[in-house]
């Protein structure tokens, strides 16, 4: 049977028809949905973890347990797994171990724009990557297979069109994988140096095996075409090189990591013009290179951003498409009208602070008029970078606060608020807990008190963890409440100590209410106070302020800063 | 025939996308959908690609290249209308949602859009209104849609009603025949 299914339900679907047994995750743009697909399966037992760290090595224990087991993140995720990921690279595997990774070419909702190729060739662990969601679900399920053959975890990487693309796939059966005995095995399993000098050398030729091997790998094949050009492409790129030059022979990379350098030199050798076509970093183009193989590409190609179609017949043939848009106000994406943060980041904004922030969509408190954001690096940074803001200038905590979500201070706020307290720091921290990870679609955390499958459990109480680093200021508020806010904010400004202000507040889309939306009456003096909340509701049109029901969330936040009852409407 | 839908973040582009994908599966063909999660979707302005045909490779559409723009607002109408192809066709809602730099007074909202767009625009939103909810405007859409590309009715309309909460079916089914016969 075949079925419409985007990439991510792909990967879960091949990981499940492979008989995964464990999945663990930490959401991430534009890899959330493979969990959240796997949480569906009865047979898989499935998590949200605090952070793609945890998710890594509850995936190791599980696979030298011997389940197969697959863990999924976004590219920048693995940067908080690489610690695990680097060693598990040596210890290898029992069950099959995935570490699915979703790239975000172009930066769609993303802090930055790395390629998860170069950290898997830091790790020596080898990349399988995909093309489509057919493609998705053989590859997961073939990363399994050489997991185990080869002793290693594997990378499979997804970029955003990927990903986030259906397309056609055929479905298959579930074949179940016993979990696997456990022998105990201090030199594969404990990397102490005496072990992980050996197995480093293991390392070395596995990949150098793996690399001969590629050369007879099905994924790897050439499709022969015009001896003029040849195109060496991998994943989404394959597709758009397809459509632009169907006339072009084609070696097609299923695995990008480790290369079939036999199979790419007979390529090479058997067409006039050999061109690597790769989105960001010239990965595939270096290592070919360094083998002695002439190739073009990045002379070509950008490093940034996400190729297409067009693009490809642009760099090759030279031909480009005439279509001039039209010169139009952007529209950049902006806290939804009714946002719980709105509350948080208007005081922010209106007393005028030194905002350290962090990653969700509380970010968008950066986008003017709120313009409420002074730095934004990664996860759980905001509270280490207040610290040092506190360090460099021990002036600045009087105009200076941390904010970051419910999720991300899970994530990796909490080690920042010990080191608050420990080294004596002078800091506020908001947490703006909207009680969902918000901007991967609504996920649980260890503060919902709800599982991945949504079931109970013990709720994290973060004023209790707060307390229990040693932060004696510690106070909750309602952001829909400005006064109440800030006054809390002004407090712990004004506290010579570590204070957090817990701002709870449920996000918005969590209740799926349908609102008549607010409107404003003839009251108004068009002062424009409201305008200054940046809600997208609000609108200053021909006709004077207006509010746009199809958008108004009946939050009571304009009401609350409109000076002449001008708002009509009753606040929900 | 390529499809590009676009609109503002929160407007159900992805609803429209999946039956779209949904009717060209019913129909036998080949299909390839792309979406844009996460950020983009807060607000911001958003596109969707379906590609539909007997084998589709990228599942992007490039500029230049669409057959139809379906636009839930008149200003991203004009935003991705070099998108179409030479002939090819925008259905646009004439909601207009001000973009925060509109909203700030960093920028204006374009005039006499409608003149500078190939296509037919109907008034979404009020018509989602007459039949419960703003929120139904997609549904106006699709049903316009449906008309205008000359679409399977019965087998598009179930598409659509296979993809929306079971309570929202009679409010939608409203708003799609309003659609329909306003084109």
């Amino acid at each position: 049977m075949k079925k419409l299914l985007l990439g991510d339900f792909a990967v879960a679907r091949g990981a499940w028809e492979a008989g995964v047994k464990v999945a663990a995750a930490y959401p991430g743009t534009p890899s959330t949905e493979i969990t959240e697909e796997l949480a569906r399966y009865n047979e898989v037992y499935s998590e949200w973890s605090p952070n793609e760290k945890v998710a890594l090595e509850v995936g190791i224990g599980a696979s030298i347990r011997g389940a197969r087991t697959i863990v999924s993140m976004k590219h920048v995720g693995l940067n908080v797994a690489c610690d695990p990921l680097f060693t598990a690279s040596y210890t290898g595997v029992n069950g099959g171990l995935v570490i699915a990774v979703a790239d975000d070419p172009s930066v769609f909702s993303s802090q930055n724009e790395q390629d998860t190729r170069l950290t898997a060739v830091s790790a020596q662990v080898p990349v399988l990557e995909p093309s489509d969601s057919q493609e998705a679900k053989d590859f997961a399920m073939l990363a399994f297979e050489m997991s185990e053959k080869y002793d290693t975890p594997v990378i499979l990487r997804v970029t955003t069109r990927v990903a986030h693309s259906q397309s056609l796939v055929e479905l298959g059966e579930r074949r179940e994988e016993a979990v696997k005995a456990y022998e105990k095995n201090i030199a594969k399993y404990v990397m102490m140096p005496a072990n992980a000098r050996v197995k480093h050398v293991v390392v070395e030729e596995r990949m150098k095996k793996m690399s001969d091997d590629a050369n007879t790998l099905p994924i790897n094949r050439i499709e022969a075409g015009s001896k003029e050009l040849g195109i060496i492409c991998s994943g989404g790129v394959y597709q758009y090189v397809k459509e632009a030059l169907p006339e072009a022979s084609v070696l097609k990379l299923g695995m990008v990591y480790p290369l079939p350098y036999d199979m790419i030199a007979k390529f090479a050798a058997s067409v006039k013009r050999c061109v690597v076509a790769e989105e960001l970093a010239p990965h595939l183009e270096n290592l070919i290179k360094a083998h002695g193989i002439q190739v073009e590409g990045k002379n070509l190609f950008p490093l940034c951003g996400e190729f297409s179609a067009n693009l490809i017949r642009e760099k090759i043939l030279g031909e480009k498409k005439e279509a001039v848009p039209a010169s139009v106000p952007a529209r950049p994406p902006v806290l939804c009208a009714g946002c719980p943060h709105r509350g948080v980041f208007y005081t922010l904004s209106k007393l005028k602070l030194n905002v350290l922030g962090d990653i969700g969509c509380y970010t968008l408190g950066a986008v003017p008029p709120l313009g409420s954001m002074d730095a934004v690096v990664c996860m759980g940074a905001s509270i280490g970078m207040a610290i040092g803001f506190d360090k460099a200038d021990p002036d600045s905590h009087k105009k200076t606060v941390a904010v970051i979500g419910d999720s991300t201070f899970i994530h990796s706020g909490i080690t920042g608020l010990v080191d608050a307290v420990y080294n004596k720091a002078k800091i506020t921290v908001i947490i703006l807990d909207n009680r969902t990870t918000g901007m991967t679609g609504h996920q649980n955390h260890p503060a919902t008190g709800k599982t991945i499958k949504n079931e109970p459990t013990y709720e994290l109480n973060l004023e209790d963890v707060c307390r229990a680093v040693g932060v004696k200021d510690v106070v909750t508020v309602n952001p829909g409440n400005l006064s109440e806010t800030e006054q809390a904010v002004k407090n712990a400004l004004a506290n010579e100590d570590v204070s957090v202000i817990i701002a709870k507040k449920p996000c918005v889309l969590l209740t799926k209410k349908l609102y008549n939306g607010f409107h404003v009456n003839e009251n108004c003096k068009k002062c424009k106070a409201c305008l200054k909340l940046g809600c997208p509701a609000i609108v200053n049109g021909k006709d004077g302020i207006t509010i746009d029901v199809s958008l108004c969330t009946e939050c009571g936040l304009c009401q609350s800063v409109c000076k002449f009852n001008a708002i009509e409407g009753e606040a929900k | 025939m390529d499809i590009l839908i676009v609109g503002v973040g929160g407007q159900g582009t992805l609803l429209a996308s999946r039956v779209l994908g949904k009717y060209a599966l019913d129909k036998g063909y080949d299909v390839k959908l792309s979406e844009v999660h996460g950020m983009a979707q807060r607000g911001g302005s958003v596109m969707t690609y379906v590609r539909i045909g007997e084998k589709i490779a990228s599942p992007l559409i490039d500029e230049g290249c669409a057959d139809f723009i379906l636009a839930f607002e008149k200003l991203e109408a004009l935003r991705y209308a070099h998108y179409l192809k030479k002939g090819g066709e925008i259905l646009y809602s004439t909601q207009e949602i001000m973009p925060m730099p509109v909203v700030t007074g960093a920028a204006e909202y374009p005039q006499g859009i409608e003149n500078r767009l190939h296509g037919t625009g109907i008034d979404a939103l009020s018509l989602a209104l007459k039949a419960g909810n703003s929120k139904a405007a997609n549904s106006v859409m699709l049903g316009a849609l449906c008309k205008k590309l000359n679409f399977d009715r019965e087998v598009f309309e179930a598409a659509l009603i296979a993809s929306i909460p079971q309570k929202t079916i009679e409010m939608n089914k409203e708003a799609f025949e309003l659609g329909f016969a306003a084109v």
